[in-house]
């Protein structure tokens, strides 16, 4: 079992198909990610990858096809048992919980994977290990000056990057990034990429994102996803060569981004 | 913002102080509440005034209830007043159960009441809890209304019309007392006020608790970290019939006597009007409205016939204008007394605050004299307001009014500027939040 | 057969009447997403109105002024309460509605008193249009009838054929894209809102004379219409249609006729207990359909949602 387990990739999806009405948003795709591999998946706008993001994280039930996660079929379950079996995900639109403290917000996400459960015996300010792992997960995302404050009045890469820390908190080994420098500067998409670089060592990363800059520098590998389906899955650099790829859509933004 | 034992301080102090201090709940206010509620009957002996502060402590604990699932979970529930009543019908059943209640000290009643109001709440809750706002609301509402309404048919359990009554002293003596006098009831309703009390807020401290925030604000993120919005809700609604269950429970000890009017619409209705004047936002919001509901509605309906009416203007400028209530209120001043600045706010709020209340008793006075132009019997054209007895028919009592309600106007106007401005000055450090 | 007629008549009334409430209620939630608990308030203010207008200057005069004098209140709460709360979110936007229902009740108290108001009939249609095997059938019923389905057939042409019908339609299904599209959408909320109110106050003036005009008018017909609502599916106007009528004709044939519950016990085989008096379930064995004939609805309603939470014609969630 256990060698087969090691073959197993982190994620499969097999002829995965999506419509809204007549509308056909995903047209079949097939992806396998393999434990530890950071994957991009990069694509013109309307493409249908933060669709893609939410088939596979149950968000929306997907019109055909199937979603594995360490081989285990995630269809028909709800996103919180799709998080339980290790998944978690960043939104594109900052998702966070406003009015609560930004150590509060980690410290929610800490709450299932810590065994916490349901639990209305025990109070979580009494738990030290509770309180230490939120601690070091602000410290990771260099929040900690910002404890105490309600996280809706952070600053806007503040947020990302909170949503970050929420995404890794449960201690997921499969983690999806939707846009994670989406709307940020320079210096801040910088500070961010780092940020992933350190907060997924060891784990799968399979992330959505425009800038070529930051898919380059992170991703092992990528597929390019066009008009609903994967035209190319491969190293960055025999992507970048790809003919197919050039012509639909990584030239033009090479071109724009040097 | 809606943290109690967190307090938010500025964010260059070092985070290991602030750590040591959400590490320990302070017992400190648990205690001088406990003190209060004891030496309270030593100052206020009447036993009217007792009946007021039983009133008061049941209302507290139905407004903390409730508030678990307003103020902590986002759910609007047009109809909790059937789980405190069925906890309350349950009890007085178990008061007239006579063999099992001569076993049973009545200071254990209540438990059994709660537990009736949690049975209750996992039937509704099992369908109810699927979707927090505007059809959780409705069910509410219908669930209600079809209690209420069974109520009457259903004579057996709730006893029709008359309602059922019991008589608490009945029960096996718990050391001694019997509570046959005011007194000893109130004791036993302050016993449990504090207990109920102590409890929600450790509940609003679990994991559950914390994820019905979480749930409430965002259940979208809360499911993508692992959690059913459904359960931690379906939770917050079971403890929060727990505790109606609860007050029910001290309602049935008190009064000995529960009708229809303990579970319907109206009675629901008071409970949420009780929690928003309080605040929702703080856990100590509903504890506020509580006490501030009954007094005011003790005082006024003894006043004036138009009580409900006034209640009426109240719930409804405070949704409009103070959506955080009287909590919310009192808490606005927080950043200003920690600046230390807080007494420049002094004179500027009198200066408005005094012809403002000169205002609302100017307007009050005409509402009561119209009131009671058109509503007196013919030939009872005297009336008496504020200490004062005059002829409503006549036109010189009415320009009094009319004149001082609007110069009263005018000054609070003219000096509402003043105010604002002071209010800035007072938060200036808080970088420009208020 | 003939007393079946006379039943599906004043069902027919009473659906109607609550379709009057129930259209202007869901054309309010499809487009503001805000349940209005004080639409019922509305209804009771047209008929006191109604009621006040009518001792100058006659019945008539009071059923065409009335509503619009609610409909220019409702506006006014629109514009000056509602979308000062919008604000806060939904849950604060139901509590205010909640708050303005007992608000105008105490007001109502307040200028009318407590007692039920001498609001009848006017003259020329006090008499029996024509009688069922001796059921007389008032000529009101069948001008209650005429009036509102005179309404439903003109709400229905301004929806389906104005260009205003045509926005209110797209901003039911889309009320995101109708913003987009550069409609004044507060504009169009104050109008649905003020036209939404004023079909209630429509229907507290004819209803006025029948069921009464009493400061508790609102409550008895409030949740009633909510009920409505939900079980037609929140958002849909032939939803609410179908919900009114099927509410009408359930509670009206419910109070007619006498079944009881024993004799239904009965025939599916369950023998009555011997002693009843000291059953516990007493209760269950007595009770008669007149009886819950009130309840019903929302016994309808409870099983409604936890079977179909969408409701009968009902496409989205709320």
């Amino acid at each position: 079992m256990n060698s087969s387990a090691n073959s197993t990739p982190a994620l499969a999806i097999e002829n995965l198909h999506k419509s809204f009405g007549k509308a056909k948003i995903i047209r079949g795709v097939n992806l396998k990610i393999g434990k530890g591999e950071r994957h991009a998946v990069i694509g013109p706008n309307g493409a249908g990858k933060s669709t893609l993001f939410n088939l596979i994280t149950g968000r929306f039930p997907p019109t055909s096809g199937k979603v594995r996660l360490h081989g285990r079929d995630l269809a028909g379950l709800a996103p919180f048992q799709i998080n339980r079996m290790g998944l978690s995900r960043s939104f594109q639109i900052t998702n966070i919980f406003p009015k609560m403290s930004v150590f509060e917000n980690v410290r929610c996400s800490l709450l299932w994977s810590k065994g916490y459960r349901y639990s209305f015996w025990n109070m979580v300010s009494r738990s030290q290990d509770l309180t230490d792992a939120a601690d070091s997960i602000l410290e990771q995302i260099n929040l900690t000056a910002r404890r105490d404050l309600p996280a809706g009045v952070l600053s806007y890469a503040e947020q990302r990057a909170l949503e970050i820390g929420i995404t890794i908190a449960g201690g997921a080994n499969v983690i999806m990034l939707d846009e994670p420098t989406a709307g940020m500067s320079h210096s801040e998409t910088d500070y961010i990429v780092e940020l992933i670089r350190t907060v997924t060592e060891d784990k799968t990363l399979v992330m959505v994102e425009h800038d070529m800059g930051v898919v380059f520098g992170l991703a092992d590998y990528i597929s390019v996803l066009v008009y609903g389906e994967i035209i190319a899955t491969g190293r960055p650099e025999e992507v970048r060569a790809n003919p197919k790829v050039q012509e639909a859509y990584l030239g033009a933004a090479l071109e724009a981004e040097h | 913002m809606n943290e109690q034992d967190q307090i938010t301080t500025d964010p260059t102090k070092p985070a290991q102080r602030m750590r040591a201090g959400s590490m320990t709940i302070s017992a400190t206010p648990w205690i001088v509440a406990a003190l209060v509620l004891i030496v309270l009957p030593m100052i206020f002996t009447n036993n009217s005034a007792i009946t007021i502060m039983n009133q008061m402590a049941i209302t507290i604990v139905f407004a903390l209830a409730y508030n678990m699932l307003l103020g902590q979970g986002g759910m609007l529930s047009f109809g909790h007043a059937v789980y405190s009543g069925i906890g309350g019908f349950a009890c007085m059943h178990i008061m007239n159960a006579t063999e099992f209640f001569a076993v049973l000290p009545l200071p254990l009643l209540p438990i059994f009441g709660g537990l009736f109001g949690m049975g209750l709440a996992m039937i509704v809750g099992s369908f109810s809890t699927r979707s927090a706002g505007t059809v959780f609301a409705m069910i509410s509402l219908g669930v209600g209304e079809l209690i209420a309404a069974s109520s009457i048919i259903i004579v057996a359990f709730f006893g029709g019309e008359e309602g059922i009554s019991g008589d608490r002293t009945y029960s096996l003596p718990f050391f001694g007392i019997e509570f046959l006098k005011q007194i000893e009831v109130y004791y036993l309703i302050s016993a449990w006020l504090m207990i109920s009390t102590l409890l929600m807020y450790l509940f609003s401290r679990t994991p559950i608790g914390r994820m019905a925030n979480a749930v409430r604000d965002n259940p979208e993120r809360a499911e993508f970290l692992g959690y059913s919005a459904r359960w931690v809700r379906f939770y917050s609604f079971i403890f929060s019939g727990f505790f109606a269950g609860i007050a029910g429970a001290l309602f049935a000890i008190n009064y000995e006597i529960l009708t229809e009017e303990n579970l319907n619409t109206t009675s629901s209705g008071v409970i949420l009007l009780v929690t928003f004047l309080g605040g929702v936002g703080f856990f100590f919001g509903p504890i506020l409205g509580a006490i501030v509901f009954t007094l005011v509605q003790t005082v006024l309906s003894l006043q004036t016939d138009l009580w409900a009416f006034y209640a009426g203007v109240l719930f409804v400028s405070t949704v409009m204008f103070f959506p955080g209530g009287l909590a919310g209120l009192i808490m606005m001043h927080v950043p200003a007394f920690k600046f230390g600045k807080a007494r420049h706010l002094v004179l500027p709020y009198i200066r408005t605050l005094l012809p403002g209340l000169i205002t609302i008793l100017g307007l009050s006075a005409l509402v009561e004299m119209i009131f009671h132009f058109r509503h007196a019997a013919t030939g009872e054209d005297e009336m008496t307001l504020f200490w004062t007895t005059f002829d409503s028919h006549a036109v010189f009592p009415w320009i009094i009014a009319i004149v001082v309600t609007a110069a009263a106007f005018w000054i609070t106007r003219r000096n509402v500027p003043g105010l604002v401005e002071a209010w800035h000055k007072a938060n200036n450090f808080s970088g420009g939040r208020t | 057969m003939e007393l079946v007629l006379v039943n599906l008549i004043d069902g027919l009334v009473t659906g109607l009447l609550l379709f009057m409430l129930s259209a202007g209620l869901t054309l309010i939630f499809s487009m503001m997403g805000v349940l209005n608990f004080a639409h019922a308030s509305f209804y009771m203010l047209g008929a006191y109105f109604a009621y006040q207008i009518s001792l100058y200057m006659g019945f008539w005069v009071g059923l065409l002024v009335a509503p619009i004098i609610v409909g220019i209140a409702g506006a006014g709460v629109e514009r000056y309460g509602l979308r000062r709360v919008h604000q806060y979110g939904h849950v604060p936007e139901l509590i205010f509605t909640f708050g303005l229902a007992l608000l105008i009740e105490e007001l109502v108290q307040f200028i009318w008193g407590k007692n039920q108001m001498p609001f009848d009939i006017p003259e020329v249609l006090n008499f029996t249009a024509f009688a069922i095997a001796g059921n007389s059938i008032p000529a009101y019923k069948i001008f209650m009838i005429f009036i509102s389905v005179a309404i439903f057939i003109g709400l229905l042409f301004v929806l389906t054929k104005t260009r205003v019908g045509m926005i209110i339609q797209a901003a039911l299904s889309y009320p995101r894209t109708v913003e987009a599209l550069g409609h004044n959408v507060p504009l169009i909320f104050m109008g649905v809102f003020g036209v939404g109110t004023a079909l209630a106050g429509v229907a507290g003036a004819i209803a006025g004379p029948v069921l009464g005009t009493f400061p508790g008018m609102a409550f008895v017909l409030g949740s009633i219409v909510f009920v409505t609502i939900v079980i037609g599916g929140l958002g849909s106007l032939w939803g609410a249609l179908v919900a009114s009528l099927l509410i009408g004709w359930i509670t009206t044939f419910a109070k007619s006729y006498n079944i009881r519950m024993e004799d239904i016990l009965n025939g599916i085989g369950i023998s009555t207990p011997e002693y009843l008096d000291d059953n516990i379930f007493r209760d269950l064995w007595t009770i008669t359909s007149p009886q819950i004939a009130d309840i019903l609805p929302y016994i309808l309603m409870v099983l409604i949602l936890i079977f179909r939470p969408y409701g009968l014609l009902g496409k989205r969630d709320a």
